[in-house]
């Protein structure tokens, strides 16, 4: 089962070595891992996604607790929480097919950002089931490459990662 | 001053005393001012040596054991030892020289990512970039090695941050966010643990290292005690305590004894204080204990429910665990006695005399290696330090010798590194000069370290080494013999190379020889009264032996192989006969 977990931690050198090395070392599966500062200066925020098989997540937030420069751990249910993912796509279009990935776009609110006689290129933002709707419709026409920047994610309402009620859910 | 002085000044501070390392290029600017320095450094032969000498010294007295070492080569051979160190929780701290700031990443001569290549074996390292914050981290290295769950942890400072000059400020109070280690149990938490107890019919106290590392023997004997529950101590937790305790069971797992194997097996209720149910002790963990509730005490929230579910939790320091646990159940032991366990501890002393560890030495036969820690543990009384390298003499000394006090058995329990022995013992030595201190080695894991009497031999460091030389890779030979149908590959070395006796006298220390069961006695008291130099023994041992109880990797606990002495009722199946025997003669010279 896939998990969205969010981590805060000390801006310092190798951090994200730490909490990687630590998901391969004891055998969790980073399916994503996005990367980024806080509102809060001297710390960053990581959002995992994490594929845990057979085992509880506590596992996993156990682990991340023990390291020295992890201040926070939440998971994220994906029903209390906002989740986007950031998706760059080529795919293969000429004249006559042209039109026809513009208007996906369109229905997708996708931004055409580079187009050649031959090639679109997509940037399309959102869930992840957005982002695979669009792929899905838009791989009979080729895709050439994509990117995609990992999962972020924040809870909805008020709440903030360091509020105690939060902390408990985990 | 300079970063040197600060770091020599910082490891006063904290109240280091003792220093295992070797010198090298990038460390250099750290030695100058050690030559000023009331800190003792002890140059070791080699720095897994200085390592494990350092776990050594912080598992016999408590206190933060300490390494140093250059950058490249000086770090690469410190990792076999801090990882032993991580497995086991032993704090130790080690400083390394790094390259300087401008040469990192360049691949200069003698670089390596110190950081980085001990980051899964540390509970945490540093990379010092600025004179100014080497007091701090120092201080802050030494607080996490030592509280929470401890652990080994690396600071690597860059050649030119200790030379650099800066003006010195001592450490502030340690602040580190993200590192709150809990303590204090949970009220609730004890309470439904000592309702559990109250209900249980066949409980078992399952001690493991953490009360050894919390200090916590004296409260698990009272416990014990109070409870009139038996307890089994752990290969980490063998003299958590006394052996001849009447509620002690001893050690369970892959060579436990019968009683204590068995005793987790069939109980309804583990108390388990301390303890990472290892695989060596749990066997096939979904055939472990089948029917026992699970109340699991530890200071470090990952290891609970890692791998068996434990039905009351409990994050805490082991010593106030069992301390607000004692004050519960004599709270509730006011209104109500306590529950009847004399059908299980019936059962339980059956079980003992029934099955105790069993061998057979055979007059004038080859010495058995049982025979020989049997006999050093009774001459020495219990009373001394015992390290100890990893193999069949490992398993023995923890059956064999009757432990009375924490601290006094020195293993490598996690990672199993050979070569532990020597160096360990050096450490313990160290640290408790008053105290005997024994090295139960094979000559396997001998020979991975025996550099090591070089520094103990130069260092009046008197350690006494009992080599258990049975002239194989033991264990292994022993798995070749049970799970490869007897093809022994690659697992022997003969008696002889090299001869011990000599090679203990080239070292400057001691040698003795004991080849028959007549000379054991009289060779262990020779060393004894030998206090000046460092001893080695060599006690040519049967090399068909063979350690049992035995539960297979990967089988259940319930599968428990008994051994020869038990199937054949003293007969001996490993008679060493014609050319099953060892040869002792050396190889014919010049092939
Ligand atoms: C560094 C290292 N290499 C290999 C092993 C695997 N191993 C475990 S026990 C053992 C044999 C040890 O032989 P010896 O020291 O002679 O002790 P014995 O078992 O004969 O008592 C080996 C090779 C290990 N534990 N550590």
């Amino acid at each position: 089962m896939k998990h969205t977990v969010s981590i805060l931690v000390e801006n310092k050198p190798g951090v994200l070595t730490r909490v990687s090395s630590l998901f391969s070392r004891r055998g969790f599966n980073i399916h994503s891992l996005a990367v980024g500062t806080t509102e809060s200066p001297g710390v960053s925020r990581m959002t995992v996604v994490v594929d845990l098989p057979d085992k509880p997540l506590e596992h996993v937030t156990k682990q991340l607790h023990k390291l020295i420069n992890v201040l926070k751990v939440i998971e994220l249910e994906p029903g209390s929480s906002v989740v986007r993912e950031l998706m760059l796509i080529k795919v293969h279009a000429e004249s006559a097919t042209r039109g026809q990935v513009f208007e996906l776009a369109e229905v997708f609110r996708a931004n055409i950002v580079d187009v050649t006689s031959d090639s679109v290129t997509a940037e399309i933002l959102g869930p992840p089931d957005k982002l695979a709707a669009f792929e899905d419709l838009v791989r009979p026409f080729g895709i050439i490459e994509l990117v995609k920047t990992g999962r972020i994610a924040l809870g909805r309402g008020t709440r903030g990662i360091s509020d105690r009620q939060l902390r408990a859910a985990v | 001053m300079t970063g040197a002085q600060a770091l020599m000044r910082a490891l006063e501070a904290v109240g280091t005393t003792t220093i295992f390392g070797i010198p090298g290029g990038t460390i250099l600017p750290a030695y100058d001012p050690l030559l000023d320095s009331p800190i003792r450094h002890i140059l070791c032969r080699h720095e897994q040596g200085a390592a494990h000498a350092a776990d050594g010294y912080a598992q016999a007295s408590g206190r933060v054991g300490v390494c140093m070492a250059t950058s490249g080569p000086g770090v690469t051979n410190l990792v076999t030892g801090l990882a032993s160190a991580y497995m086991d929780s032993v704090p130790v701290v080690a400083v390394s020289g790094q390259v300087t700031r401008a040469a990192i990443g360049g691949d200069a001569f003698q670089e390596c990512d110190a950081t980085g290549i001990t980051l899964p074996v540390t509970k945490h390292n540093w990379l010092v970039m600025d004179p100014g914050e080497i007091a701090q981290t120092i201080a802050e290295a030494f607080h996490v090695a030592s509280t929470g769950r401890p652990g080994p942890v690396l600071v690597d400072i860059p050649k030119d941050v200790l030379q650099a000059r800066f003006p010195y400020a001592e450490a502030g109070p340690v602040n580190l966010p993200g590192y709150q280690p809990k303590v204090k149990p949970n009220l609730r938490q004890i309470k439904e643990a000592a309702k559990l107890i109250l209900a249980s019919e066949r409980p078992v106290i399952y001690a493991g290292g953490g009360i050894i590392k919390a200090g916590a023997a004296e409260d698990l004997r009272r416990l014990a005690e109070l409870a009139g529950i038996h307890v089994v101590t752990t290969l980490m937790a063998r003299g958590a305590i006394p052996d001849a305790h009447p509620l002690c069971l001893g050690m369970p797992g892959m060579h436990g004894n019968y009683t204590a194997v068995s005793a987790l097996q069939r109980s309804d209720l583990l108390i388990a204080l301390g303890p990472r149910f290892d695989d060596r002790v749990t066997g096939k963990l979904a055939a472990f204990a089948p029917v026992a509730k699970v109340i699991h005490a530890d200071i470090d929230p990952a290891e609970i429910s890692k791998n068996r579910h434990a039905d009351v939790p409990i994050v805490g320091d082991a010593k106030l665990v069992i301390q607000e646990l004692i004050a519960v159940l004599e709270a509730e032991l006011a209104t109500r006695p306590m529950p009847d366990y004399s059908a299980w501890t019936g059962q339980l002393t059956d079980w003992r005399t029934q099955f105790p560890y069993r061998y057979h030495q055979p007059e004038g036969g080859l010495i058995k290696p049982q025979y020989v820690i049997e006999r050093l543990g009774q001459i020495t009384d219990g009373n001394a330090i015992y390290a100890s390298g990893v193999g069949q003499h490992q398993m023995w000394g923890s059956q064999f010798i009757n432990f009375r006090r924490p601290r006094t058995w020195i293993n490598s329990g996690g990672l199993g590194a050979m070569g532990f022995g020597v160096p360990a013992a050096m450490g313990a030595k160290v640290a408790m000069p008053g105290d005997e201190v024994w090295c139960i080695d094979g000559d396997g894991c001998f020979q991975m370290t025996c550099q090591e009497l070089a520094t103990m031999a130069y260092e009046k460091i008197p350690v006494k080494i009992a080599i258990v030389n049975n002239g194989y890779l033991g264990m292994v030979r022993q798995w070749q013999e049970l799970f490869y149908a007897e093809r022994y590959s690659e697992v022997k070395f003969g008696w002889d190379i090299p001869d011990y006796v000599r090679l203990a006298e080239a070292y400057g220390c001691v040698g003795l020889r004991a080849e028959s069961v007549d000379d054991v006695d009289a060779v262990i008291e020779k060393a004894r009264g030998i206090d000046d130099r460092p001893v080695v023994i060599d006690f040519r041992c049967d090399p068909f032996e063979n350690c049992y109880p035995m539960v297979a990797a990967g089988a259940s606990n319930d599968d428990i192989i008994m051994g020869p002495e038990f199937e054949r009722d003293h007969e001996r199946v490993h008679e060493p006969q014609g050319d099953m025997l060892y040869d002792p003669e050396p190889p014919e010279e010049d092939a």
